[in-house]
């Protein structure tokens, strides 16, 4: 039975999900008709709506669904800097962390290259936490030339969570963005408490169907839509409601907030377990972004002396589902920005894989890999020294 | 697995043979083309694609390799090199020996497989004391031993080629019959890391198109190149000269001279050479007996005539003495050599006559 450490790349649905998902994709009615259908369509998709606020803490009207947390996330940058330069042409700075998932990071390059951002990346401390002090400086220095500010809630490579209260006081009254794709239904996220002006939440990484995700978005603040039409979600984003996905995203999410607190703790207690027996069957392996405030269920590390292909190629053959954080359209692996940005090295970079744990996550699978990741690594040693690069 | 459909076959049937097979498509690009233009290019995103939906019908594991790096030192930078001294190198020979047999070859061994099988069409045969030599393959038209020649023992010994008992025609007609859709995908040709086809052009974005005198044999200058490596040994158009010969006869380039920047044009005749000498030998098998002659064929070009010859070898050195003379051959090609349809070994032509 293969073993899946791949959780944040995307997670399994969890059965009421999918059982959701199931019975209203049958279901006829468009929900922005008037009529019965339509209505009773519209219906569901404002409880889940609800239910998804209440859940991060936010209003319901606060709450845009998209395709994507990609999408979201292209809403947000692209949205906040758009606006920001038809107020003022002056105010085209962006700062963005320097670890961004690539749906914050290309987004605000094609703004650079084609829109006339400036951009400022706050570098990230070797603990895989954001550097304040830069922030701090940068605020105090650009203060009247910045759009928008965006810090991941949490990192999708490394996990570690970030300070966003303290983001949002320095920022003032500069808009803060946070991608909250990876801590929605893991960790606590309440918007209104963060104070964040937009926050991204995504629903297969917790359980739910893909293809939904929502962008929060703070009451009378205003967006460029990037998709132009019906104007169905707050007429900012634009698209027929899909109304069975929607509903099957709110009964994750609902499933995954409620059983956060016990989640965390057994998942978080499989990840030590999977960090010891690496450490011991591997002591020269180093563990990336252990700061204070983590994700449960994300390991990274760094294993001298091997390439990550090779590593993801032996685990593949030993039935065990890792990866690293990106591969380029061909497929390539690249040497991880995130690991990059805390301080390693690109060959240390291109030697690191990340195991992600969830719900359905057993100790049984992490003994399994504690059994075999030694030969597995010593394989991909062998392969890395009869390497040109080597 | 290239994306085409020699690859695909030749995985398919490693695995009906009843080898644990994964399929791997070489990233050799750093920054690959989306689409495939015509005949060319090795390296784009679509060719993966191909490659992994190929993997998926055969029901094999399928993973994309980086070696753009070592294609880049090894094939492409040594491709210019050469350029730039003068000669005319193979860079399909040169990926096979650096690449595809060693590269993969060492890396695949290390993650514990026994060889590299691929879609070349040769064929391998192991004779009754397990002494493992390489042949041509059936289908004469596809023959891929030429380039395959600079495999020694020890990457032959890790080497399977499942296609070289087959001819292409049938070979597709497997691929279709196995649901490949790549089935009727083009043959690949020309060097796929210059997707435009132009390997003048391409070499002058690389090394300059610093212009120089085309002189004839007696040292008059006839013309002005832009470039001299652009030229190739035995090319007759294209050279813009502005001296006609005396009785109107064509000329050909005869030599190329970095040094001097200089091209030398002549007769038809006098490209003709009839001795072939070759540096750094690789054998393919046993090295022949030093030192007397042997008789056997040379070839020259990866789709060129088996030319009769009696060759001489040590341990450094093939030389060829061709029994017909031959017009034109460029110093950093492959010189092959057969034994009736067996690949002796090759050798890089340093020197003609």
């Amino acid at each position: 039975m293969a073993i899946y450490l791949d959780h944040a790349a995307t997670t399994p649905m969890l059965p009421e999900s999918a059982q959701t998902l199931i019975s209203e994709a049958t279901k006829v009615g468009n929900a922005s008709s008037l009529h019965l259908f339509g209505r009773a369509a519209r219906k569901g998709v404002e409880q889940a709506r609800e239910a998804i606020a209440a859940l991060a803490g936010a209003d319901p009207t606060e709450v845009i669904f998209t395709a994507s947390g990609t999408e979201a996330n292209n809403l947000a940058v692209k949205g906040f800097y758009w606006k920001s330069i038809e107020n003022d042409p002056q105010r085209n700075v962006i700062v963005v962390a320097a670890f961004e998932h690539h749906a914050i990071l290309e987004p605000v390059q094609w703004l650079a290259e084609h829109e006339g951002a400036d951009l400022r990346y706050i570098p990230i401390n070797p603990d895989g936490v954001i550097d304040l002090n830069y922030l701090q400086e940068v605020v105090a220095s650009e203060r009247s030339h910045i759009a928008f500010i965006a810090v991941m809630h949490s990192n999708n490579e490394i996990g570690t969570l970030q300070p966003i209260a303290e983001v949002v006081e320095i920022a003032g009254d500069i808009p803060v963005h946070t991608d909250a794709v990876q801590s929605f239904g893991k960790v606590d996220f309440d918007f209104a408490a963060l104070g964040v002006t937009s926050a991204t939440l995504s629903s297969h990484k917790l359980g739910g169907p893909l293809g939904v995700a929502a962008l929060l978005l703070a009451h009378g603040e205003d967006l460029t839509p990037i998709l132009h039409g019906g104007g169905q979600e707050r007429d900012i984003r634009s698209g027929t409601i899909n109304a069975p996905s929607i509903l099957a995203f709110a009964t994750a999410a609902t499933i995954a907030c409620a059983a956060s607190e016990e989640n965390y703790l057994r998942i978080k207690k499989l990840r030590d377990s999977l960090r010891d027996q690496i450490a011991s069957a591997l002591p020269d392996a180093t563990f990336n972004g252990e700061s204070q405030r983590c994700l449960p269920g994300i390991l990274n590390v760094t294993f001298p002396g091997t390439e990550s292909d090779s590593l993801l190629l032996l685990l593949d053959n030993a039935g065990i589902a890792a990866s690293t954080g990106s591969a380029c359209s061909a497929g390539v692996q690249r040497a991880s920005h995130v690991l990059m940005a805390i301080g390693l090295s690109e060959e240390q970079a291109r030697s690191s894989i990340r195991f992600s744990l969830g719900v359905t996550t057993t100790q049984e699978d992490i003994d399994e890999v504690g059994r075999t990741i030694g030969a597995v690594v010593k394989s991909a040693q062998a392969a890395f020294a009869v390497g040109v690069r080597g | 697995m290239s994306g085409g459909v020699d690859s695909a076959v030749a995985a398919a049937r490693a695995v009906d043979a009843g080898h644990d097979v994964i399929g791997v498509h070489l990233a050799l690009s750093s920054n690959p083309q989306k689409y495939r233009s015509g005949a060319r290019g090795c390296c784009t995103i679509e060719d993966s694609h191909d490659a992994r939906r190929a993997a998926d019908v055969i029901g094999i594991p399928f993973y994309i390799w980086d070696m753009a790096e070592e294609f880049h030192e090894g094939v492409v930078e040594n491709f210019i090199e050469e350029y730039a001294q003068g000669r005319t190198p193979n860079p399909c020979l040169r990926c096979n020996e650096k690449i595809k047999f060693q590269a993969v070859l060492d890396r695949a061994a290390a993650l514990g497989y026994d060889a590299v099988a691929t879609g070349h069409y040769a064929q391998m045969k192991i004779d009754e004391n397990g002494v493992r030599s390489m042949y041509r393959a059936v289908d004469p038209l596809k023959d891929q031993s030429y380039v395959l020649a600079v495999l020694n023992e020890k990457q032959l010994a890790g080497a399977m080629f499942p296609l070289g008992d087959s001819h292409k025609v049938d070979v597709r007609k497997e691929a279709k019959a196995r649901g490949l859709y790549v089935a009727n995908k083009p043959d690949s040709h020309d060097i796929c890391f210059i997707p435009s086809g132009n390997n003048a052009g391409w070499l002058r974005d690389r090394l300059g198109s610093e212009s120089g005198p085309i002189v004839d044999q007696d040292g008059n200058t006839v013309g002005e190149h832009q470039g001299a490596y652009t030229y190739t040994i035995g090319q007759r158009r294209g050279l813009g000269l502005s001296v006609p010969t005396v009785d109107g006869s064509p000329r050909y380039v005869l030599k190329i001279e970095p040094k001097t920047n200089t091209v030398v044009v002549g007769a038809k005749a006098d490209l003709a050479i009839s001795r072939i000498v070759g540096e750094k030998p690789i054998w393919c098998g046993a090295m022949p007996e030093a030192g007397v002659d042997h008789r056997g064929f040379a070839q020259i070009r990866a789709h060129g005539a088996a030319l009769p010859c009696s060759y001489v070898v040590t341990e450094s050195s093939i030389t060829a003495t061709l029994d017909e003379p031959l017009l034109g051959l460029a110093r950093g090609q492959g010189l092959v050599i057969y034994d009736g349809d067996r690949v002796v070994g090759s050798a890089t032509v340093s020197d003609t006559e």
